[in-house]
């Protein structure tokens, strides 16, 4: 079985301040990974869109990686949206590109897990926050994967949590080139990052 | 005239051959001036007693170094170092005084002649020292900056040195020498303050210092300010000169140490805006002149007297040096100088110095010592000047290596300093990439050949420095070889071009950004080497294009795109361009192919631009389009 290819799309406008996202983000420079920053490739927001779109035909998995701004991404990236996924490529007729494509988000928030929930603050699951992006996913063909979530984000370095957050990523990145998740049938609630979920489940 | 010609010639020649020869084998270029004064005098006789004349001349050399030195030290800095310089050097000098005194009184020589002995050997090379220091790129390190407050601390005790040595002269060789008075016309020195009071002496004295320091913080600037108007390069090195020698004069008219006096104008002129244009100017004198003065040391060696008194002379030589390494070492012990600077310390300072030949002929004018104890006490200075480039050899090959695993810890933090950005030209270009570049905290230079610019830009605090940025020496010495950019921003294009081939051959490491005023000229820097190239009226004329479709009705967010459309259609038309204008520099005919090539960009920018909106394909408007009409989801 040949490897599959990866291309992360990174997000982050503030990396001088980033604590856990650009750490990810270096530890995801490994064979058949295409790491690109978004923001240093683009700092005009001029996203080359014939580019993108090469990017995407060469690679077997999507990632986005980013952390929550407001329930969503970053500004670059729903740009990015907004111009590579076009109609007659991504949807619509004859827009089949990415068609059996895997598609997964990794990102962090700052609120902790319980606040992602129906009683807690932010009232939904992170889960359902995503469905723009799952749906998006869906319409252009795609194989949604659960999120890989690191909550309670701007303490993670204190507790000691992020190293265990980047050496999981890389297994799971591992396992994503092996092509280890095709045809598992993931719920709702699943969460990557969930230790349950190493548990493969037909 | 010819026998100048011809003695001039040999001395060059004989500093041709050996000096890279020695570099080259790792020796350092002071042996290698010193090898070639022993092949020019005492091994091959091409030159003879005139050497003496020539040395006086050439410690000039020293003067001049000592300037630049100064030049490179702040007054703070100098201030921060008062506990060091005194405290260092003057135990340095005390206790090897001490030493040697005990030693020669031992041997049972009078006290005057021993005291007089240690006086002259205390004393280390300024000159050899400091320029293995820079050669070596020793300069930075602990040891080096310890070595040279007991260096400067020295240079300020041969004042009262000269002054002392005469009370202990030798009452049987006075007498002698009255009888001889007679029949030799004496020498008069001129002297400001031979027959002066003390009182009076000491207010010359302080008058003197003060006018160098008053004089050289208000003065200079004006007739610098004046000299650079005139745009004559040759007048600024004449100027630069004067001032050395000026200064050197007043110093040695009042009795002080001309050396010092320029080391005090150095000091004073090291926030000076002209400080790299005359450190340019003047380098070249002092390597030519430290140069002849260790060929002259390397040829005042005595073979004759060398090999009659060889066991004395030798065991005086190891003695002298290694007493004063035991000594520094200790010092080194007592003033923290830790690790491998501990021995640089201790060895490069470990031998006698050009002053000390200064004392023993004055010793010996003052009848203090006889003749025959100052032609052999010379040889054991000459060599232990000639053994310490071998010391330094031996510091770097054996002493660093052991040290290195240590200190590899420590190193890091300076390797960490940040590398500075050179930027040359400080007019309306310059100096807003400088501004945006200090106020990020990143270090620059700032070079311009405008002094009345150069004026502008301090009186608003920009730190920059008059000078022609094109010049090899002023490129050095604003620190290009640790530079990480050099900015171009220079209104001559031929000068800009000049630089760009310079530093591109010379510095392949330094990254070169740099300014174009048009297509043309942009393309020469870019076939000079440039890495990066602007047209300084492309941007700003494409805002106010923008402006104008804005003004003409065009929303301002698709204005911006159009914007970007022809930023992107320019872009992929230049390598075209590019090499069209490449053939055309050489053939004439391809002229009119550029014009062609020209004139395809302007039609493919206005299709780009032009493109038929309903096809949802305009570039500046590509990807917002909405999903055509007719389609259906469900």
């Amino acid at each position: 079985m040949t490897a599959k290819k990866i291309l992360i799309l990174f997000a982050h406008p503030s990396q001088a301040r980033s604590e856990v996202n650009l750490p990810l983000f270096n530890a995801s420079r490994m064979n058949y990974v295409t790491c690109v920053d978004l923001y240093a490739e683009y700092p005009t927001f001029r996203i080359d869109i014939d580019k993108e779109q090469k990017r995407l035909l060469a690679h077997d998995v999507i990632i986005f990686m980013f952390p929550m701004y407001w329930y969503s991404t970053p500004a670059i990236l729903k740009e990015w949206q907004d111009l590579v996924l076009e109609h007659g490529f991504a949807y619509g007729h004859e827009g089949n590109a990415l068609q059996g494509k895997q598609f997964l988000c990794a990102i962090s928030t700052g609120g902790p897990k319980k606040a992602y929930q129906c009683d807690g603050s932010n009232h939904y699951t992170i889960q359902e926050l995503l469905q723009p992006l799952e749906q998006t996913a869906l319409l252009c063909g795609m194989d949604y994967l659960p999120p890989y979530v690191l909550f309670g984000a701007r303490t993670a370095l204190e507790e000691k949590r992020l190293a265990s957050h980047l050496t999981h990523w890389q297994d799971i990145l591992t396992k994503l080139i092996n092509s280890e998740f095709a045809g598992i049938q993931f719920s709702k609630q699943d969460l990557l990052s969930h230790p349950e979920c190493k548990q493969v489940k037909k | 005239m010819t026998g100048y010609f011809l003695q001039a010639f040999i001395y060059l020649a004989a500093a041709v051959i050996m000096v890279p020869l020695a570099k080259r084998l790792g020796l350092g270029s002071v042996l290698g001036y010193l090898i070639a004064g022993v092949m020019i005098g005492p091994v091959f006789g091409l030159v003879g007693s005139e050497t003496t004349t020539i040395q006086h001349f050439a410690e000039f050399g020293v003067v001049m170094m000592l300037f630049l030195v100064g030049m490179e030290l702040e007054p703070k800095v100098l201030w921060d170092m008062r506990n060091r310089l005194i405290g260092l050097g003057g135990l340095q000098v005390g206790l090897t005084v001490g030493v040697i005194t005990g030693l020669a009184l031992a041997f049972s020589l009078p006290f005057g002649v021993s005291l007089t002995i240690s006086l002259i050997f205390a004393l280390s090379s300024t000159a050899i020292v400091l320029q293995t220091f820079s050669e070596k790129s020793l300069n930075k390190t602990d040891g080096a900056r310890n070595a040279f407050s007991v260096l400067l601390f020295q240079d300020i005790a041969v004042i009262p040195m000269l002054a002392f040595i005469p009370m202990l002269a030798i009452p049987e060789l006075v007498e002698q020498s009255k009888a001889l008075a007679g029949t030799v016309e004496q020498h008069e020195n001129y002297s400001l303050v031979a027959h002066l009071p003390g009182w009076a002496y000491g207010l010359v004295v302080i008058a003197a210092i003060a006018f160098v320091v008053v004089g050289g913080h208000f003065l200079s600037r004006p007739l610098f300010r004046y000299i650079a108007a005139s745009g004559l390069r040759e007048m600024f090195t004449t100027t630069a000169l004067l001032l050395v020698i000026g200064i050197a004069a007043l110093m040695s008219l009042v009795g002080l140490s001309p050396a010092l006096g320029t080391f005090l104008a150095g000091v004073v002129l090291a926030n000076s805006e002209f400080r790299h244009e005359l450190e340019s100017n003047i380098e070249p004198f002092k390597g030519l002149l430290l140069g002849l003065f260790f060929i002259t040391v390397g040829a005042g060696i005595n073979f004759a007297i060398l090999s009659d008194n060889a066991l004395v002379i030798a065991a005086i030589t190891l003695g002298l040096m290694s007493i004063k390494a035991m000594v520094l070492y200790g010092l080194a012990r007592v003033f923290n100088i830790s690790g491998s600077d501990r021995w640089l310390f201790a060895l490069s300072l470990a031998q006698a110095g050009e002053f000390g030949f200064v004392l023993l002929s004055f010793a010996h004018q003052q009848h203090v010592l006889p003749t025959e104890l100052v032609q052999l006490l010379s040889l054991p200075v000459a060599l232990s000047m000639f053994l310490t480039p071998g010391l330094f050899i031996l510091f770097e090959k054996v002493i660093l290596p052991r040290f290195a695993e240590n200190e590899n810890e420590q190193q890091a933090d300076e390797i960490d300093e940040q590398g500075s950005v050179i930027i040359a030209g400080s007019g309306r270009f310059g100096q807003i990439v400088n501004r945006l570049l200090v106020s990020n905290d990143v270090t620059t230079t700032v070079l311009d050949y405008q002094a009345s610019r150069i004026e502008l830009m301090r009186s608003i605090n920009v730190k920059s420095y008059f000078g022609d940025a094109t010049q090899p020496d002023l490129l050095h010495t604003a620190g290009i070889e640790n530079a990480s950019l050099l900015v171009i921003a220079i209104d001559q294009p031929e000068r800009a071009l000049d630089l760009v081939h310079h530093v591109k051959m010379t510095y392949p490491k330094v990254k070169i950004l740099a300014r174009a005023f048009d297509r043309g000229q942009g393309y020469e820097l870019e076939k000079a080497g440039a890495d990066y190239v602007i047209s300084e009226t492309f941007h700003s004329a494409l805002e106010m294009g923008k402006q104008a479709l804005v003004d003409m009705g065009m929303h301002s967010f698709q204005a911006h795109q159009q914007g970007h459309v022809f930023l992107e259609t320019e872009a992929k038309h230049k390598n075209d361009l590019y090499h069209a204008w490449m053939k055309s520099q050489e053939d004439e005919g391809h002229v009119s192919h550029v014009r062609e090539l020209f004139m395809n960009l302007e039609s493919a920018l206005k299709e780009e631009m032009d493109k038929d909106r309903a096809g949802a394909h305009a570039k500046g408007e590509r990807g917002w389009t909405p999903r055509p009409k007719n389609y259906s989801q469900d």
